[in-house]
């Protein structure tokens, strides 16, 4: 599962990344990287800068300053449309779904398959939907109603499947089981070792500390917009991590007694 | 997930059952349901038969005359044509109160291109005057309308701000442009897209339009078909099909079939008969005018942008910014210039309305479309276009045009005070607009 991480190129690097509101700094100088099939997990408290910082790579918003490299070439990423044409898909914590359509037009929203008129070609983006369906959520059939009259779960579907049918290389997970319940998790943990498995790298926030040492590979801990630091899963133990997260020491740093207080 | 109403949805997923699926009802629903015709639709149709049987009797049976609703159509066109794109920008989160006043501006300046400076060059009355005029205002509408979009888009100034200063400005241009002169006559070529005693097609050519449409219908239907069964989708039963196309073909017929029996006035007759050397009959001559083309060219221009609002990706793209301007940023899609868009064919379309009202009055005026704007999103809303963004139809837009023009012309027919048709029109948007949203919260519990 773990790779060697020393002597390859990573799929992505984003170098010194920094994103300011105001005077606030929300990203302040954060590197991170990601193997093509690895899944590196971003954790911290709420506001440590892990949805900002995924976001400059999503191109929803523009780093202040700072370096993207896919395959080893810096890119320069100012929009969604930038992202997406280097394969970085993107599951956000909000869905972002357009509630007033189908699920077929969410899949293919900016990404229409025309019909040869230059028209759109509704029933070959239906029929992909439901072939994608049929392999994220079999129990999936509501393929005609606006995506606001389903539920959280098939809501969630809706978000995965676009995230995963355009064959990405580059994969953000933002809270993708937030809405979910524990079967619908399972098969998000499954989809996601799958993809793993297909040699794609994976980005994952996530809340559930539980979920990251089930998933990820590496571990990058933010708190108040800095990085405390990137581990091994397997060289760190779920306090160690918890203690990165809540007093932003690393495991060499912290002390028995520290942990003793966090486990109190 | 911010949204409370995923809960209960998550609870019947984890009991195994498919929250999709449809609950059984009664078999009126469920049959309708399988014609997959909207029920908002159905019953805005409903409600507009309602008026009009209602307005018959109350008027001592000249409300559903030939001749009356022949008139209606013509009245109706010039909202309907400016509906249709007041759909799109509603739709979009957007508002266009200055489409009044463009409508004047417009006016003014295709009146002009036309009894003014084309002239100079081409003379008086020469066959391209109209076709110029035409396409020089359609442009220029399509900029006055663009550049609101702009600013609404770019300078992030909201649309309610940007066209409430249209509509002072341009109705400013309007009158500055002739120094408040009304600009007459038209030209005799252009005159025709006003409707009028010549501005029509005639009744072989009505039943020959009424014959495509149905033609076209049911390919439609067979052409859809064909495609869901190429995917082996779900199909509509075959009986639903056929009660469709019957259904749609017997209204398009039945309305060219009322429009043909409103014949010419006797002296226009006359006048007709002499021209073509036709001796006068004993019953009188009668000669159906046919449709009037501005009711074809709004029939047209609804055909138009309801391709656009849905087979095109530009109609998607505004469907989905009114249900979630981030996730279609986030999505790729290019918002802002699709804003711009919106309003270039608004502009487009009022540059259509305002020639046929050009036309019909054979004349224009600074103050012409006046209190239009209040029209023209009263019939987008009637017609089922959600003000909070992401809901709205083509049809229902025209529909509500159709049923605020109904409102007026059957209150006029029955000799109602003119403040009291206001108050009328008024109460019945609001109250259209409630029973709308009681719907529409029904449907989504």
């Amino acid at each position: 599962m773990t790779q060697e991480t020393t002597d390859r190129v990573p799929l992505v690097e984003m170098r010194d990344i920094r994103v300011a509101f105001g005077g606030v700094h929300a990203v302040d100088g954060v590197t991170v990287d990601l193997f093509p099939g690895e899944v590196v997990a971003l954790v911290g408290g709420n506001g440590a800068g892990k949805t900002t910082l995924i976001k400059t790579l999503s191109g929803a918003h523009r780093a202040d300053s700072g370096e993207i490299f896919i395959d080893g070439e810096q890119v320069n990423i100012y929009t969604p449309r930038d992202a997406k044409a280097l394969g970085v898909e993107t599951l956000y914590q909000t869905l972002a779904l357009a509630d007033n359509v189908d699920a077929p037009a969410n899949m293919f929203l900016g990404r229409e398959i025309k019909t040869r008129w230059g028209t759109l070609n509704d029933t070959a983006m239906e029929d992909a939907t439901r072939k994608v369906m049929g392999r994220l959520n079999p129990t999936f059939v509501n393929f005609k109603s606006p995506v606001n009259s389903l539920s959280g779960g098939q809501r969630q579907s809706v978000a995965i499947a676009r995230a995963v049918h355009f064959n990405a290389r580059i994969l953000i997970m933002d809270e993708p089981s937030a809405a979910l319940g524990p079967a619908e998790t399972a098969q998000v943990a499954k989809l996601i070792m799958q993809l793993k498995s297909e040699g794609i790298g994976i980005f994952l926030i996530s809340h559930d500390i539980h979920d990251v040492f089930d998933q990820a590979d590496r571990i990058a801990v933010m708190l108040q917009g800095k990085l405390v630091g990137t581990v091994r899963k397997n060289d760190v133990t779920m306090d160690e991590v918890l203690a990165m997260i809540i007093i932003g020491k690393l495991p060499t740093e912290v002390t028995e007694s520290e942990l003793e207080d966090l486990r109190g | 997930m911010a949204e409370a109403t995923t809960i209960e949805g998550d609870q019947v997923d984890e009991r195994g059952g498919q929250p999709g699926e449809k609950r059984p009802r009664h078999s009126i629903g469920s049959l309708l349901r399988s014609t997959e015709i909207d029920g908002r639709f159905l019953g805005m149709v409903v409600a507009l038969l309602v008026v009009w049987v209602g307005f018959h009797f109350m008027s001592g049976g000249t409300f559903l005359t030939a001749r009356n609703l022949w008139n209606l159509s013509v009245q109706t066109s010039a909202v309907a044509i400016m509906a249709t794109g007041m759909v799109m920008i509603i739709v979009s989160r957007n508002i266009d109160l200055s489409v009044g006043s463009m409508l004047a501006t417009l006016g003014m300046a295709m009146a002009l291109l036309q009894a003014e400076i084309i002239p100079k060059w081409l003379g008086f009355d020469h066959w391209a005057t109209w076709l110029i005029a035409l396409l020089a205002g359609i442009v220029l509408g399509a900029l006055l309308g663009g550049f609101q979009g702009f600013v609404v888009a770019y300078a992030g100034v909201p649309s309610f701000i940007v066209t409430l200063g249209g509509l002072l400005a341009w109705r400013g241009v309007a009158w500055w442009m002739a120094s408040g002169r009304t600009i007459a006559p038209m030209d005799s070529t252009f005159q025709l897209l006003g409707g009028g005693s010549r501005g029509r097609i005639g009744g072989t050519a009505s039943w020959l339009v009424g014959i495509v449409a149905c033609i076209g219908f049911v390919a439609a239907l067979i052409f859809g078909r064909r495609r869901r069964q190429k995917f082996g989708f779900r199909l509509r039963p075959r009986w639903a099909e056929i009660t469709i196309g019957t259904i749609g073909c017997a209204v398009v017929l039945g309305a060219v079939g009322v429009i043909n029996s409103y014949y010419m006035p006797e002296s226009l007759a006359r006048q007709y008969a002499t021209q073509h050397g036709i001796e006068w009959p004993e019953g009188g001559l009668r000669i159906s005018l046919g449709i009037a083309n501005p009711v074809l060219i709004a029939i047209g221009v609804a055909l138009v942008v309801t391709f656009i609002a849905t087979r095109l990706s530009f109609g998607r793209y505004i469907f989905a910014i009114g249900g979630n301007p981030e996730a279609a940023e986030l999505a790729g899609i290019k918002t802002r210039w699709t804003i711009v868009k919106s309003f270039a064919l608004m502009g487009m379309l009022v540059a259509v309305a305002a020639a046929v009202q050009i036309a019909r009055l054979n004349a224009a005026v600074s103050g012409l479309g006046q209190t239009t704007e209040l029209y023209v999103i009263a019939a987008a809303v009637i017609g089922g276009t959600s003000l909070t963004g992401g809901i709205g139809t083509v049809p229902g837009a025209v529909l509500g045009a159709l049923v605020m023009q109904s409102l007026q012309s059957g209150m006029v027919l029955m000799g109602v005070d003119a403040p009291l048709q206001d108050i009328v029109v008024g109460v019945v948007l609001v109250a259209a607009v409630a029973v709308d949203s009681l719907y529409l919260r029904r449907m989504q519990t």
